[in-house]
């Protein structure tokens, strides 16, 4: 198996959708392949679960088709879609020790003992679940059950995609560290199609070649971390990507400046032949708004937060609140100061939709 | 949360409570206590008997003795008969009920229903419908050539009252194990699905374990209602044909009530009632022992 | 009123969950109990708000023994960490719903409702019913609850846990200014060093039922007095390195020494351990001071405006921030850059050795932070 192909799908849990707020999940195209890990991710209620479900078996969608290869399985069951999922909950069969309980799916598909023990022992290793294996499952905790939860979805060799499905959330915070790196490194080893829902960025970031970010049962964009993280498509990604957010207003751009009420600064590119009548807004992220001693924007200061590792100041440009970097040299600062603005990082955006500006 | 403010004149709320336990169970507790330790020569004169009525009780060789051991011997056969039938039976038609959709209210109530009759009620009813001239069972049965007739033949009163307890209460272990089934969250069985398990492994491994238990509870509660039972054999067979569905509630309201045996009477039924608490008490230690395991 | 607690311990069948613990808290102060989960937090509040009592110590508040006082008759507001509110009311009564046992005129009782909701940002949905409101929404509701009361002492045991991500941070900086404004002693429950970083105050750190140490917020971030305080007050983890100082040279476990030590200049021969935060850690050159330690990449954690780079060092794995988003392969070799000025040194005992400013022993702190 070597690539999933969601071919316009759509979802509507209503039945007769008419407008397009009635599909909880927005047509979508898209061709995910074999050795890469995808996360869907967005608040609750934006139609990542639904999506995973679509590839699951569990939701028939309402349109589109979706494709394992060339072949439609849209209308298939799960059990014969061949796909492995890891759930919310840590889900184990009670009555059976730990090695067992990996080598289920392998036992109900008849492999030779030889196989099922080398496969086992090998996971097991993986996740360092080899002291534990004769255990009987019932009595571990909750990190180590969802870890063997993740070891059968994991066992068999021949699966289309692994799906999980939120996996971390009963995770005590302070092992999620070492879950999280456990499953970067499953990734790395096992040549499997991951998919991973989650409404938590660092999990998504972390994990991810691709992360699909979700709002509101569409797709808003689709990109690397990185690209999500300077290079926002849309405002939502920019909001939801980064602790904190990134900073938008509403301004006038004029070619190459912008303009945010009395105040004009530069602009990375040239954008010329903006859409007229639409709203407007430039962003740019905390990171790259900076508290300076130099010249550069005034701006009010309402708050300094420090977080240890750094300091944010909340400040007011004009009427428009901002967060903005303190350089760790800065020692003091008073209730007027100066912010510089990095061009390179600033984007321009038309009806929430990130514009390209011509190069300057 | 246990965010209850402490106030010790609560304690005053609990006195009607014992007054009322105090005239309802330990008052005529202790009237059988000093009936099982007298004996009587009629005309209300009594006098200290100590242990014999005890010690003739659990004597096989005496003649109450073996009474005791044979109507004891006979309500464990038929509890653990009623067991054996019904607790697979129940589960059995749980698996099936619907989950979900308009039948499921329709199914549970047509389940329920045999629980809501009262046990005379019950009883008159299979008394009529076991006759063998006007009776609808009865009469088929008779019909088809066999030899049934609950006054006259020991096996047709047995599996009478069997049918009846099988046919009153299986709806209790139905809807326990169905509640079981539907505590298990969905993902157990997507997960068996993905993981490629049999119809068979789906009970075997989920199902079962998840029901261990409610069906310790079902056990428990069958056990003691099938232990006691009373009303079904009084009225269909009155114990008979012979003593063949004597059982110790039966044999102890013929020898309290129609002998006027007090001493023997009160003996049994105290020996009859610590029977029942150690079962009680068997049950709840292996039902908390369970929790611990899960707990460990 | 001021509110004490007197080395106060908690035996649960005969095992110590609570042990000789010693606090000062003032009105107006912001204090933030800060530990991993079972640390005791929540333990700590029962007894402060008079659900448990202590089986040893005392309780004192404004001088008064109030150890054996029942819940009732204290003036305390709790906030938990699952969204407690009645369903059946609608946000107006359910703020207004402490105020109904005590008798104020109905004038009084909606003067005070809708100040708690202007504050908490609720004005406009005071009709609604608690189902039809976000998580965060509801959570605003049990704090504008817990604040309409005017109690002397209000406990949020991790009010914001259950909450998704963004919500949390919306209401981790909305917090400060709420609860500037109420005057009660607010003590705070958090298993996340970043939430007590934002709401400043004074924290408590907490180990296994103990106070591992109590002072301003900042100060205790910059001052670990031992390794258990530090540790819980990182994330992600604290780095750590075993060495052992003899004379002049300070060597790791491995033997190989170590330049730059400077922490350890003044302390006598013995083993020690070096701590520091991922900040302190560099993949790049920068500044003077820096010790270095050759690595290979394990793994690249990105947490949306960071990334976290774990290093194998030889002598355990590191983790190492590096800022904006950028992923390193796996297996590379890197030089790990360390700000010698950064790194906290640790005794044997676990103990700080060399601080610049020496924390307050536990039994005579005043962690109460006056504004």
């Amino acid at each position: 198996m070597t690539r999933i192909t969601l071919d316009r799908i759509a979802h509507s849990y209503g039945d007769n959708p008419r407008t397009e707020a009635d599909y909880q999940l927005k047509p979508l195209q898209h061709v995910w392949e074999q050795g890469s890990a995808y996360a869907l991710l967005g608040p609750s209620g934006c139609g990542k679960t639904t999506l995973l479900n679509v590839i699951s078996g569990l939701v028939i969608p309402s349109e589109g088709r979706l494709l394992f290869d060339d072949v439609d399985v849209t209308h298939l069951p799960t059990e014969q879609r061949n796909i492995a999922q890891v759930f919310q909950f840590p889900v184990i069969y009670d009555t059976m020790t730990v090695a067992e309980n990996l080598a289920f799916p392998l036992k109900n598909r008849r492999l030779p003992r030889l196989v099922i023990d080398k496969r086992v022992a090998e996971i097991a290793k993986m996740l360092d679940l080899t002291a534990d294996l004769g255990r009987p499952a019932r009595g571990l905790s909750a990190d180590a059950k969802q870890k063997i939860s993740l070891g059968r979805g994991l066992v068999r060799s021949d699966v289309s995609a692994v799906l999980f499905d939120e996996p971390l959330t009963v995770i005590d915070p302070a092992l999620k560290w070492e879950l999280r790196s456990k499953l970067k490194a499953v990734h790395r080893a096992f040549d499997l199609l991951m998919i991973y829902v989650t409404h938590d960025q660092i999990e998504a970031l972390t994990f991810a070649d691709k992360v699909v970010v979700m709002n509101d049962g569409r797709a808003v964009q689709i990109g690397a971390p990185a690209e999500l993280f300077y290079r926002p498509e849309h405002t939502f990604v920019g909001y939801f990507i980064g602790s904190p957010g990134m900073n938008f207003m509403p301004a006038q751009v004029d070619a190459k400046r912008a303009r945010v009420g009395s105040h004009e600064f530069d602009l990375g590119a040239d954008y010329t032949d903006l859409p007229k009548n639409r709203s407007i807004q430039v962003g740019v992220r905390p990171e790259f708004v900076t508290l300076t001693s130099g010249p550069g924007l005034p701006v009010q200061v309402r708050r300094i937060a420090d977080l240890g590792r750094k300091r944010l100041a909340y400040v007011n440009l004009g009427d428009h609140p901002i967060i903005a970097s303190v350089p760790h040299e800065m020692e003091s600062v008073g209730d007027t100061a100066n912010i510089s603005i990095d061009p390179a990082n600033t984007h321009v955006y038309v009806a929430d939709v990130r514009q390209q500006g011509a190069p300057v | 949360m246990t965010d209850k403010p402490v106030n010790n004149r609560a304690w005053f709320f609990v006195l009607p409570v014992l007054g009322f336990v105090l005239f309802s169970s330990i008052i005529p507790t202790m009237t059988v206590v000093n009936y099982s330790v007298q004996d009587t020569l009629g005309a209300n004169s009594f006098f200290w008997n100590g242990d014999q009525w005890f010690r003739d009780l659990l004597n096989p060789a005496t003649a109450i003795g073996a009474r005791f051991n044979d109507a004891l011997f006979r309500t464990l056969a038929f509890s653990l008969v009623c067991l054996l039938i019904e607790v697979p039976f129940g589960i059995a038609i749980a698996l099936c009920a619907p989950r979900k959709g308009w039948a499921v209210g329709i199914s549970l109530v047509v389940v329920a229903l045999p629980m809501l009759i009262p046990w005379n009620v019950v009883g008159t009813i299979w008394q009529i419908f076991t006759r063998a001239d006007i009776g609808l069972f009865g009469a088929a049965l008779t019909g088809m050539g066999l030899h049934y007739n609950v006054t006259q033949e020991p096996i047709s009163a047995w599996t009478t009252i069997v049918v009846i307890d099988v046919w009153h209460w299986t709806p209790l272990v139905i809807l326990l194990s169905y509640a079981g089934l539907r505590a298990i969250p969905d993902a157990y069985y997507q997960a068996a699905r993905i993981d490629g398990a049999s119809r068979w492994a789906v009970f075997s491994k989920i199902e079962l374990p998840k029901l261990q238990k409610v069906l310790v509870i079902a056990v428990l509660l069958r056990f003691m209602q099938t232990f006691m039972i009373y009303t079904e054999p009084f009225v269909v067979t009155g114990g008979g044909p012979g003593s063949a569905t004597t059982f110790l509630s039966i044999d102890l309201d013929k020898i309290a009530l129609g002998q006027v045996d007090l001493g023997n009477a009160a003996a049994m039924s105290l020996v009859y009632n610590l029977i029942t608490l150690t079962v009680c008490w068997v049950f709840f230690t292996i039902m908390t022992q369970l929790e611990r395991r899960r707990d460990a | 009123m001021t509110f004490v607690l007197n080395h106060v311990g908690l035996e649960v069948s005969g095992v110590r969950v609570i042990d000789d613990i010693c606090l000062a808290l003032e009105p107006g102060s912001l204090n933030i109990l800060l530990g991993p989960t079972l640390a005791g937090k929540t333990t700590i509040m029962r007894l402060m708000a008079g659900l448990d009592a202590p089986t040893s110590g005392r309780i004192l508040l404004d001088g008064n023994d109030v150890t054996g006082l029942p819940v009732r008759k204290r003036s305390v507001a709790m906030v938990y960490q699952q969204f407690v509110n009645y369903p059946s009311l609608n946000i107006y009564e359910n703020i207004a719903s402490p105020l109904r046992v005590v008798g104020l005129t109905k004038s009084e009782v909606d003067a005070r409702v809708r100040e708690a909701a202007r504050v908490l940002r609720l004005e406009n949905l005071l009709e609604r019913m608690p189902a039809q409101l976000s998580g965060g929404q509801q959570q605003r509701t049990a704090i504008a609850r817990a604040l309409v009361k005017r109690a002397g002492l209000v406990l949020l045991d991790e009010p914001l846990a259950n909450l998704d991500y963004k919500l949390r941070e919306d209401l981790r900086e909305e917090l400060p200014r709420i609860f500037s404004r109420t005057g009660a002693i607010l003590v705070y429950a958090t298993t996340e060093p970043s939430e007590a970083l934002l709401l400043g105050g004074a924290t408590i750190t907490l180990r296994e039922g103990r106070v591992t140490q109590a002072g301003p917020t900042s100060h205790v971030y910059r001052d670990p007095a031992n390794i258990d305080a530090a540790r819980v007050f990182s994330d992600p983890p604290l780095n750590e390195l075993a060495v052992t100082k003899r004379g002049a040279a300070v060597v790791d476990a491995k033997g190989r020494p170590l330049a730059q030590a400077d922490v350890l200049s003044e302390a006598p021969d013995g083993a020690y351990r070096l701590a520091f935060r991922a900040d302190a850690a560099s993949l790049a050159p920068a500044g003077n001071d820096r010790m270095t330690f050759p690595g290979k990449v394990v793994v690249t954690e990105i947490s949306g405006s960071e990334s976290f780079v774990h290093v194998d060092v030889g002598v355990g794995t590191w983790v190492c921030l590096v800022p904006g988003v950028h992923e390193r392969t796996p297996e590379q070799e890197v030089v790990v850059h360390v700000d010698a000025a950064r790194v906290l040194a640790f005794d044997a005992k676990g103990q700080r050795v060399g601080a610049t400013a020496s924390a307050p022993a536990p039994a005579d702190v005043n962690p109460g932070e006056k504004r």
